[in-house]
């Protein structure tokens, strides 16, 4: 008798930390009514920082887009709300989604260029559309220049949700959009990683890991890499450029130099994933606390703590290439986000 | 008969190597043919243009009446082309269940949970159920290349390229290596089969192809082949 068989991707721990996950979630939204306002700005800074890292993540670590000119599409991103605010009065949360519109329609040119090459001139390839992005944008005058500019008061004021806050919390209108801030980081942060993790588990999921693991087998095995390229990078550049309108949303301030700042919206993002470990989901939750209490603890000693940052990825490469995710999950076969398709017999 | 493989003075260097040398042959739906030739002859750089992992320099590749020559690979799979690396390219991460998975769905265009009964047969098939929700990144070599088969098996293909897969197996292991393969063959897969293991290649095949720096030397009944001289020279201190 020949046996029936099911595919399964559940798992006990993927449960667990499903419930745990929904749990994190609801103390989350609740945290504002208890929570310091110093902590609701960490951690804003956190939520959009592992955003970030996961799209990189999407990107370099499943297709092996490697691009380090992703701040083209955070500061795009960021320019386009500011520009859609104090142009045409767009309220700042509904420009949010033009943050994300815009960063995808620059996706489609950079991706026709940066695709043409491979390796390490893709890398530069991203990094110089980038460049040029800034330059023409320190061009345009209605959003201060070179020098950049602020949000508009009665566009501040005017951010949906922001009196309701007030009155909520009773706190002052500049804590209170902190508050939105953060709220729309915590939304954006799990929409991104729920999203991601109900792709891998898709049909389309499972061959982007194969795309990950080995590209000619891939193909050979019916993959269409460059349909899953394309997908990737747009998606990738629409969650980005909301990430960067937020981040310069909350922050109130934008210039050319902070926006397309190669350091902080690359560098930094592309440490969390590495030490995190890439090409799994957890890699950059872990990687984004890591960094954090680093930045934490080394706060005071300035270019030293660029050193050690540098030191300690190329040290993680060397010794744990997996990342810190990586080395606990190898040991010991856990995994919060499970996306392995089980082979079962069916009783 | 219909001819489902056309190959036209296909040719290839690698700088000033030449590895297909105006390579032309004709392959009959239902056909195993069989391809010998010494080390670095270009045997594998061939499947690679048949597949589209490489492109030509010049000629022309016809599959099922289809000029394919610059089609990409993932379609030429799609078309029915099943094939398998000499080196092991296993998705490491992924378990080899999941390994068949990417091919049966996306090789042949189907849901997942369509194809779980055909994938778990074909593991079955290959010896490899027992291992089938291990990653396949800690497989051992000779598990490696049984799952190059079975990934190649699970996207249904019409035309089956197999590089090197019976090396290295005991007698007991190549026989039902060989079982495997005829019955793949009598359901009516066309097979083109690179083996150094001649007596496996020649249990099976109706044609054999011998290559050398990348011309064709020799294409006909197995026998004839390998009684001839340029053979026998070429094979000399191999196996005869
Ligand atoms: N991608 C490549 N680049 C350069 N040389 C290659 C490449 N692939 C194979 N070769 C060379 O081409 C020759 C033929 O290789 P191959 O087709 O693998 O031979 P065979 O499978 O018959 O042993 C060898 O000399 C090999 O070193
Ligand atoms: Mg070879």
């Amino acid at each position: 008798m020949t046996q029936t068989y099911t595919a399964s991707a559940r798992t006990r721990a993927g449960t667990l930390s499903g419930i745990a996950a929904l749990i994190l979630l609801v103390v989350a939204i609740v945290l504002p009514s208890f929570a310091s306002r110093s902590l609701i700005q960490d951690l804003f800074f956190i939520l959009t920082m592992l955003t970030l890292a996961q799209f990189w993540n999407l990107l370099a670590g499943y297709t092996g887009l490697v691009s380090v000119g992703q701040q083209a599409f955070v500061g795009f991103g960021a320019y386009m709300l500011f520009g859609a605010t104090i142009l045409w009065g767009v309220n700042p949360v509904a420009a949010l989604f033009m943050s994300g519109v815009f960063a995808l329609l620059l996706a489609i040119p950079t991706a026709f260029f940066a695709f043409r090459l491979s390796g390490a001139y893709f890398a530069i390839g991203t990094w110089v559309v980038a460049e040029v992005v800034r330059l023409c944008v320190a061009q345009w005058q209605a959003v201060g220049g070179g020098t950049g500019t602020s949000m508009p008061r009665d566009a501040r004021d005017a951010m949906w949700g922001v009196e309701w806050i007030e009155i909520l919390f009773d706190v002052r209108s500049s804590a209170a959009r902190d508050i939105l801030a953060y709220w729309l980081a915590l939304a954006l942060a799990a929409a991104t990683i729920g999203g991601i993790y109900w792709f891998l588990r898709t049909r389309r999921g499972l061959a982007l890991a194969a795309l990950r693991d080995n590209v000619e087998a891939a193909k050979s095995t019916g993959v269409d890499a460059t349909r899953m390229k394309w997908i990737v990078f747009l998606v990738a550049a629409f969650g980005t450029g909301i990430a960067g309108g937020l981040i310069f949303m909350q922050n109130g301030r934008i210039s050319p130099d902070s926006a397309f700042s190669v350091t902080e919206w690359t560098a930094f993002v592309i440490f969390i994933v590495v030490i995190g470990g890439i090409g799994t989901l957890e890699g950059p939750i872990i990687g984004v606390l890591v960094f954090f209490f680093l930045q934490e603890l080394m706060a005071d000693f300035g270019a030293v703590y660029l050193i050690v940052l540098g030191l300690l990825g190329i040290a993680i490469m060397l010794f744990a290439p997996t990342g810190l995710w990586g080395f606990f999950a190898k040991r010991t076969g856990i995994a919060l986000f499970p996306t392995q398709r089980r082979l079962e017999t069916k009783r | 008969m219909t001819t489902i493989l056309s190959l036209k003075d296909v040719s290839k260097s690698f700088g000033a190597l030449k590895v297909a040398d105006h390579v032309s042959f004709d392959l009959p739906e239902g056909q195993a043919l069989g391809i010998i030739g010494p080390n670095g002859a270009g045997k594998s750089t061939l499947f690679n243009l048949i597949t589209g992992n490489l492109a030509p320099d010049a000629g022309r590749i016809e599959y099922l009446g289809r000029d394919v020559t610059r089609v990409a690979p993932m379609q030429r799979c799609l078309a029915g082309m099943g094939r398998s690396f000499q080196i092991p390219q296993p998705f490491t991460r992924l378990t080899v269940f999941e390994n068949l998975l990417v091919a049966a769905t996306h090789g042949q265009d189907r849901r997942e949970s369509e194809v779980v009964d055909d994938v778990a047969h074909v593991l079955e098939r290959t010896e490899l159920i027992d291992v089938a929700n291990r990653p396949a990144g800690g497989l051992t070599l000779l598990q490696r290349k049984r799952l190059e088969l079975a990934r190649a098996m699970a996207t249904q293909p019409k035309l089956l390229l197999l590089d090197e897969i019976a090396g290295g197996l005991t007698d007991a292991e190549c026989s039902a290596l060989i079982e495997t393969i005829r019955a793949l063959h009598s359901g009516g897969v066309t097979i083109i089969w690179i083996e150094h293991v001649l007596h496996a290649l020649t249990a099976v095949v109706e044609r054999l192809l011998v290559l050398d720096f990348g011309r064709v030397i020799g294409l006909g009944d197995p026998d004839e082949i390998m009684d001839s001289r340029e053979v026998k020279e070429i094979y000399l201190g191999i196996e005869v």
